[in-house]
């Protein structure tokens, strides 16, 4: 956190430098299904965040020693591609990268029902391709998505978000500029169905009441990235089974 | 941390005696093991602090150099905290480069530091955009029973707290204390089944399904926090954890002096 809070981002009439109102989620693309090789796929686009997750699995576990013989493990890894950030980052995990796969993991270990594949592993790899802060939380909701597309019995999809403060306002779903300049940022997963929390952090500086407030913000619109992301699987599976329903239309014309 | 076998004797009797509420080791829900600060145990170091949390034994150290600083915070000095998980601590710990769980356990120390602002980095600057002090934690894990989020920051920050700036090896006029302005303190539980443990020992964490770090500040702000393992919490729950850890965090600050 930049905590630099001189810089105006939000106006008098409460418009956030996007046109944004605080409470307000950028706009939100999610597709399911977008790669051919892996097992399910999914693209999400988060303002200007542009994230594809791929999941690969249940497969043999490697290495070995890593096996669980009464479930499936699941390995998530979050990287960012060398040109999706301003510098150039150096291609390869970084240390932010592998707490970030490491808490993904965690989140998406929860709700994989994972004791049916045992000795197995799901691998999901995440790239972003363009960041603009909330990339994990992209990540996130993108791999959930793909889990799904792979066909793999979970409890429930898991929409993520960020709330964060800035310019002493508790606001929804941070941008670049205010992520920069902001005060503090709350990345959060929910599960939807149950309200269970699987991934939470926090840096910066909040009240508890700024805290309860936010998590009451971030509840709300995980709801809302949930039916889209719900949506996004529709769309994926509901236009083949129409297609379907085409032809034997004409089966018994014929047959006639 | 790493999460070998623990015996399903030892997790029947850990979940057992949770439901008639205890613990192992007879305490408290909310209750800390014994906490041992010894500061100075390194005269090599700038500043350092030895922690007993339990059986839990962490020794931190602060080294201090004279670099340049980042060109976003030209005026600002450099922070950079580093953990050892050493084969010494635990059977399960492996030699080599940092794993994923010692890169979490030095970002979540370095968080709660770097967010509370503990570290006044703009005394630090000698020339703005040329010479900064950069601050080197090293936190290295000699003995490992659980929780050592807490042990750590404890270390961390008892560590800053004694440590002198070595101006005058560096021809940078006299010594001078490190500026700091507040005191973080993390308190850390974890959820088994539907009980909330705090300063989890390690078979109590092998047992886990979910883990809350909360760093506070004086005023019971939050500064930090992270969520982990594979389990989820309840929204009830986690401000059960927060508003426990600011209590504790207050008595814990107390005893750092």
């Amino acid at each position: 956190m930049g905590g630099n809070s001189n810089i105006k981002l939000i106006d008098d009439n409460g418009i956030r430098i996007d046109g944004r109102k605080v409470d307000e989620l950028r706009p939100i693309k999610i597709e399911a299904g977008v790669l051919k090789n892996a097992d399910g796929s999914a693209y999400v686009e988060i303002g200007k965040n542009k994230v594809l997750a791929a999941v690969y699995g249940p497969r043999e576990c490697h290495p070995r020693h890593m096996q669980n013989p009464a479930k499936a493990i699941v390995q998530v890894k979050y990287n960012m591609i060398s040109f999706s950030v301003d510098d150039r980052k150096r291609p390869g995990p970084d240390r932010r990268s592998v707490e970030i796969s490491k808490i993904i993991s965690e989140a998406m270990e929860y709700v994989v029902f994972t004791e049916n594949y045992p000795r197995t592993s799901i691998d999901v790899f995440i790239e972003v391709l363009q960041a603009n802060a909330g990339t994990r939380c992209a990540g996130l909701t993108a791999a959930s998505v793909a889990l799904a597309d792979a066909g793999i019995p979970m409890k429930d999809l898991v929409p993520a978000i960020a709330v964060g403060k800035v310019n002493d306002q508790v606001v929804l779903d941070l941008n670049k500029e205010e992520d920069n300049y902001g005060q503090a940022d709350v990345p959060m997963a929910m599960i939807p169905r149950t309200g269970e929390v699987v991934l939470l952090q926090m840096d910066g500086h909040l009240t508890y009441d700024e805290f309860k407030y936010a998590i009451s913000l971030g509840k709300k619109a995980c709801a809302e990235v949930y039916e889209i992301q719900k949506d996004a699987l529709r769309r994926r599976y509901v236009v083949e089974s129409e297609a379907e329903q085409e032809q034997p239309v004409s089966v018994p014309d014929q047959e006639a | 941390m790493a999460r070998s076998v623990v015996s399903e004797i030892k997790r029947d009797h850990i979940h057992k005696l949770l439901s008639t509420g205890k613990r192992v080791d007879g305490r408290a829900w909310d209750e800390f093991r014994p906490l041992s600060i010894e500061t100075n145990y390194v005269e090599s170091a700038e500043g350092s602090a030895r922690v007993h949390l339990g059986n839990t034994d962490v020794l931190v150290g602060v080294k201090m150099l004279i670099g340049t600083p980042f060109a976003d915070t030209p005026d600002k000095g450099v922070l950079s905290t580093n953990a050892e998980l050493i084969p010494m601590a635990s059977p399960s710990f492996e030699a080599g480069p940092p794993d994923e769980n010692s890169i979490e356990l030095a970002r979540v120390v370095d968080r709660g530091i770097r967010e509370s602002q503990m570290i006044d980095l703009e005394k630090l600057c000698i020339e703005p955009g040329k010479e900064v002090w950069m601050n080197f934690i090293d936190i290295y894990v000699l003995d490992y029973d659980g929780n050592l989020f807490d042990a750590c920051t404890l270390g961390a920050v008892s560590a800053l707290m004694t440590t002198m700036v070595p101006a005058k090896a560096h021809e940078k006029g006299e010594d001078f204390k490190m500026p700091l302005r507040t005191v973080p303190v993390s308190c850390t539980a974890v959820k088994i089944e539907n009980s909330l443990l705090f300063d989890p020992t390690l078979d109590e964490e092998k047992v886990a399904d979910a883990r809350l770090t909360v760093t506070t500040d004086e005023n019971g702000d939050l500064r930090a926090m992270q969520k982990g393992l594979k389990g989820a919490f309840t929204i009830d729950q986690i401000e059960n954890i927060i508003e426990t850890s600011q209590r504790l965090g207050k008595e814990i600050r107390q005893s750092l002096g």
